[in-house]
């Protein structure tokens, strides 16, 4: 077994060392019982290269068909650095950066990753990462009931579905109230005048799941002068390049899902949790913080800190119950924005804007084919003749992966059939918008 | 005159006339290490007795600090936010975590005088 | 005394460049900025036309700029202050510290695995689907339970899953229950993610084996415990042997038994839980089934259930139908009529379950029990060695890792913090400090199976020899000191709480004379 060092040899001093005759004996606290695992053998590397290989083969990779998918997973090109850094094994191995003297890598990538969120947000701190975006967007509901001593929440119908629903789900058990507004493709909800002294937070992403770009700055005053905090989702963490970030709008917690600058979908996960928040709520907040200090000989180092809010110090009145995170995937995230650097980041953005715009004139003009948002940035909702769902299955036919059809999310209003999700990343080529406007003109 | 009284839990109460003060003792700040936060009640808010009212914490542990009589706060040492220390330093004078009024001041006759709680402290290293 | 290495140290601290050797200093990015510069060459956007409605960004982001080479060193600098499984020997205990083979990850990087989107049609994914299915099946076969959440993303996320099943099996039943029970030597996630689900938590004493205490444990249960949440082998490394009366006693009662799989690697392919009466358990393949750490994470945290909460799942979760397989996406609809609710965006960790099955299909049945049995018997080995010198909390045969505390220590004026520091000058990471809480000063030391017996040997003389010179009592200094070996020294931990500095800010210019 080529994982495994131990000979039988070693095996055999060992147990004498022990004072047992046999490894089985070392089990012999546990019940006997059925054993017959319905599984194979053990396979060489080969083997098990061709069978993982046959999986693939049976999916489309987005770098085989022009790709319209987003709804907040966007497939961006990363450099080739990226990935060769992250398969360092001095990273890709350690675990959590408990012994501090022997984790200042990790420890600075996270200062650095902290240091670059909170200024692509505009806000003054974040954390180590959560899991994904929808996870971090319950996180931050619940951290707001924790700020304002309030238990109503209220969404926005433009948060992304997945992210509702998660926070629905997690904070169901805790005394809360959250109230979700219907899916809002045309952007014409009514926040502000739901607003009252009851409400902890509004949740709202930007931009929206059906493309929109808002203004926040009204509704951020409004909870404001109501002791609300403002949360503000952010699916595609490139639009910080481009638009005008949150707490710059006056968000007083920004969480995102940092996959589209970390790598490849994956399928949708491991992503990567980004939180952000002001600096006199950091004792609220949940997940890891790295934080800067000094070692014994007076030089600059780094430790994870403020611990005691977490579940390892804090047990059931810790802030969350997270302890493994999504450092991996952060540390991509951080490089890559690393090599991007300022220039790279914001002209990446505009790319991707241009683009999307692009991808709206030439869609827009099709027959019975409408974009509905006025502004985005690389993703819109647009409503066609027929079931978007339709659409896409026979689009896929022609090996195009059309976009997303809302239904996916939202099956149970009826108004909601016809309503694609497409977007254009810097991925996407001229043939690429080519073949969709053919393919739509053919199958509408 | 001053009248100083002990809680198994390791927190002062000292009464002066009708205002007292609360605090945790010695021990206790030696038993955390270095505080590094403390959070405590602002004036107005009621306590009762044996139920938190302030928090302390050390890099590796948090603690509760509970009020030792009923009343009322009057002040929390809004100080040891940019000085936590001044719990390790000086935890019976400077490093006060709040003060209150008593709801029933005989309360506290059911505390621990300091002969007592050092007799408390000898049998908890023993 | 002087210590010699501290000598070096401050001999070699006194370079002009700062670096020592192999052993280089490195500024944070913000601090080699060269405005401007891009590691990335983008062509210009195709036009300014812009539908932002007037909210562009203004002012900068404030990134700083860097060239490839820049970047590429500063990363990879940084990356050599680690210390990891690739390197040494990382005995963390209840982290399962394994190996990590290449091949998952090149098979998690095959294009038709990585770049595939969460939302592309069933038709053109059915390849995801079925590798997610078998996942499914390899983790329900080895466990004995008849089904499984994939979507929760680590370990205190399955934890979330199966409280949130039991919680929706209890309310399908009208039985509000309001407590959850935790043994006191648990990980501090169990109790925080009972209070998320809503519970209030209640501790059950151990019984002075490193066990629960059955007794207590019968005598607090009733008809307001909704669960019982129990480490199995527990984090004192040893298994709960009573754990099937633990399950009849818990379901008598009405309530249901979680079992924390955080140490599932001790006992995978010897034992089914459907043996043990367990009703869910968490399993990370970031500890088991051998997918990266990565610093922190990410990890996967599948949740098998038993019958009575299968219904209950979370969405989404595969389902075989007419036109291959597909997804079940929605609470309340459908095959997931009675499901919870949805825990995570998109489908689950998938790149983290490619890296799992590749890991399961090397090793098969065969090789997974071998992969228990070689991890504990090199956890007994640990033991057995070190108790020569080291002072074990529980007698007997240990599961995976071997639990020691301070008493060895005792009168010497060094700490399990300053022992484990030492232990770091000798080039290995040192065991889970001050962990469990139920034995005073704890080392829990966790070798895993994929250490060969030469570094274990190597591993023992160096803490037995740590040990001798701690009792010898003429090297105190050098304890406290340590360690001296390594890019930085101890760290000033109060500091960095006191005074906060979460992010890197500009130093303020100074103001220029006029």
């Amino acid at each position: 077994m080529r994982y495994l060092p131990l000979t039988e040899a070693d095996r055999g001093a060992m147990l004498s060392t022990i004072g047992v005759d046999s490894v089985d004996a070392l089990f012999s606290e546990l019940p006997t019982g059925d054993l017959s695992f319905d599984l194979p053998d053990h396979q060489g590397e080969l083997e098990v290269e061709q069978a993982l290989t046959a999986f693939a083969r049976e999916n489309i990779s987005c770098a085989d068909a022009p790709s319209f998918l987003g709804a907040g997973n966007y497939r961006h090109h990363t450099p080739a650095s990226l990935d060769y850094l992250i398969q360092r094994g001095e990273f890709l191995t350690a675990y959590t950066p408990y012994q501090p003297e022997i984790s200042q890598g990790t420890l600075q990538t996270i200062f650095e990753f902290q240091t670059q969120v909170a200024l692509m947000t505009d806000m003054e701190v974040a954390n180590a990462s959560m899991y994904d975006g929808a996870t971090g967007c319950a996180e931050a509901a619940a951290m707001a009931c924790r700020v304002t001593k309030r238990n109503k929440i209220l969404v926005s119908g433009g948060v992304h579905a997945h992210y509702r629903d998660v926070t629905q789900t997690q904070l169901k058990h805790i005394g809360l109230t959250i109230e979700c507004l219907a899916p809002d493709p045309i952007g014409i909800e009514d926040l502000i005048g739901r607003i009252d002294d009851d409400l902890a937070c509004v949740v709202v992403q930007n931009p929206g799941f059906f493309g929109h770009l808002v203004d926040l700055s009204p509704l951020a005053e409004e909870c404001h002068s109501h002791g609300v905090l403002l949360v503000v989702c952010v699916a595609e963490p490139v639009s910080l390049g481009l638009v005008t970030a949150p707490g710059t709008m006056g968000a007083d917690i920004v969480v995102g899902e940092g996959q589209s600058l970390a790598g490849p979908a994956s399928f949708g996960g491991p992503g990567v949790g980004l939180f952000a928040t002001r600096e006199k709520f950091i004792r609220q907040m949940p997940g890891r913080l790295c934080g800067e200090t000094t070692d014994e000989d007076g030089r600059r180092g780094f430790v994870l800190t403020l611990s005691t809010r977490e579940q390892h110090i804090r047990r059931e009145k810790a802030t969350s119950n997270i302890c493994t995170n999504s450092g991996l995937i952060a540390l991509a995230f951080s490089i890559h924005v690393t090599l991007l650097g300022e220039a790279g980041f914001t002209k990446l953005a505009a790319i991707n804007h241009a683009n999307a715009v692009t991808l709206a004139e030439r869609v827009g003009v099709l027959a019975g084919v409408k974009v509905v948002p006025q502004n985005f940035f690389n993703e819109f909702a647009v409503t066609l003749p027929k079931p978007a769902a339709d659409v896409v299955d026979e689009l896929a036919v022609k090996g195009i992966l059309a976009g997303v059809p809302a239904s996916r999310f939202y099956p149970q209003y009826e108004e909601l059939s016809n309503v694609l999700l497409v977007a254009a990343t810097e991925m996407t080529t001229e043939a690429c918008v080519d073949a969709l406007v053919a393919g739509l003109k053919k199958v509408l | 005159m001053t009248n100083v009284r002990y809680t198994k839990d390791h927190e002062w109460i000292s009464v002066d006339d009708d205002v007292a003060t609360v605090g945790i003792t010695d021990y206790a700040q030696s038993q955390l290490g270095d505080i590094v936060f403390v959070e405590v009640p602002e004036g107005g808010k009621s306590v009762s007795k044996g139920v938190e009212a302030a928090v302390v914490e050390s890099v590796k542990a948090a603690s509760e600090v509970y009020a030792p009589a009923t009343g009322t706060v009057t002040e929390g040492n809004g100080a040891l936010g940019d000085a936590p220390d001044t719990v390790n330093t000086d935890p019976a004078g400077e490093g006060w975590f709040f003060k209150m009024t008593l709801a029933d001041a005989a309360e506290i006759d059911g505390l621990m005088d300091q002969a007592a709680y050092d007799t408390y402290l000898k049998e908890l290293d023993a | 005394m002087t210590n010699p290495n501290q000598k070096n140290v401050a001999d070699a601290s006194q370079t002009v460049s700062g670096h020592r050797g192999l052993s280089f200093e490195e500024a944070i990015i913000f601090e080699i900025d060269t405005p401007g510069s891009s590691a990335v060459d983008l062509p210009e956007p195709e036009h300014d036309r812009d539908r932002l409605g007037g909210l562009r960004r203004r002012g900068g982001v404030g990134l700083p700029g860097l060239s490839e080479p820049d970047v590429v060193r500063h990363y990879t600098r940084l990356s050599q202050k680690n210390y990891s499984i690739d390197s040494g020997f990382y005995p963390l205990g209840s982290c399962t510290m394994k190996h990590n083979p290449r091949l998952n990850e090149k098979m998690a990087r095959l294009p038709g695995l990585a770049d595939i989107h969460p939302f592309q049609p069933a038709s053109t994914a059915q390849g995801a689907y079925r590798l997610m299915d078998t996942l499914a099946h390899w983790l329900k076969e080895l466990t004995g339970l008849p089904a499984i959440a994939l979507s929760p993303a680590a370990g205190a996320h399955g934890e979330l899953c199966g409280l949130m099943c039991i919680r929706a099996a209890l309310q399908a039943s009208g039985d509000a229950r309001s407590v959850v029970l935790v043994p006191e030597s648990a990980h501090g996630t169990n109790p925080a993610t009972a209070a998320i689900c809503g519970y209030a938590v209640e501790s059950i004493p151990g019984n002075g084996n490193g066990r629960v205490d059955l007794n207590a444990l019968k005598e607090r249960l009733g008809p307001d415990v909704a669960a019982v949440m129990i480490t199995n082998p527990n984090t004192c490394g040893l298994f709960e042997t009573e754990a099937k009366e633990i399950a009849d006693a818990v379901h008598t009662a009405g309530a249901y038994f979680y079992m924390d799989g955080a140490n599932f690697n001790a006992i995978v392919g010897r034992v089914t839980l459907a043996e043990l009466g367990v009703d869910a358990m968490h399993i990370n393949l970031h500890k088991t089934f051998s997918t990266p750490h990565g610093g922190g994470g990410p990890g996967a945290g599948p949740t098998v259930l038993s019958e009575a909460l299968a219904a209950f799942a979370p969405v989404p979760f595969v389902v075989h139908g007419p036109r291959g397989l597909a997804m079940a996406e929605h609470a309340g609809q459908g095959e997931a009529q009675h499901s919870f609710g949805r825990m995570k965006g998109f489908q689950g960790q998938f790149g983290v379950f490619v890296r799992a099955v590749a890991y399961m299909m090397s090793f098969g049945k065969d090789g997974l029990r071998q992969v228990s049995g070689d991890a504990v018997l090199n956890a007994n080995y640990l033991r057995v060695r070190l108790s020569e010198e080291l002072t074990a909390s529980y007698d007997g045969i240990c599961m995976h890792e071997a639990l020691f505390d301070d008493r060895f220590l005792k009168d010497t004026g060094i700490t399990t913090l300053d022992f484990a520091k030492a232990m770091i000058d000798e080039g290995f990471h040192p065991p889970t400090m001050y962990f469990p809480l139920v034995v005073h000063g704890a080392l829990l030391m966790e070798p895993t199976e994929t250490e060969s017996k030469a570094t274990l040997d190597q591993f023992c003389e160096s803490v037995l020899a740590l040990a001798r010179k701690a009792k010898r009592g003429d090297a105190v200094d050098d304890f406290k000191n340590a360690p001296v070996l390594t890019p930085r020294r101890r760290l000033d931990e109060t500091q960095a709480a006191r005074k906060p500095v979460l992010r890197w800010k500009p130093v303020p210019m100074p103001q220029a004379a006029e």
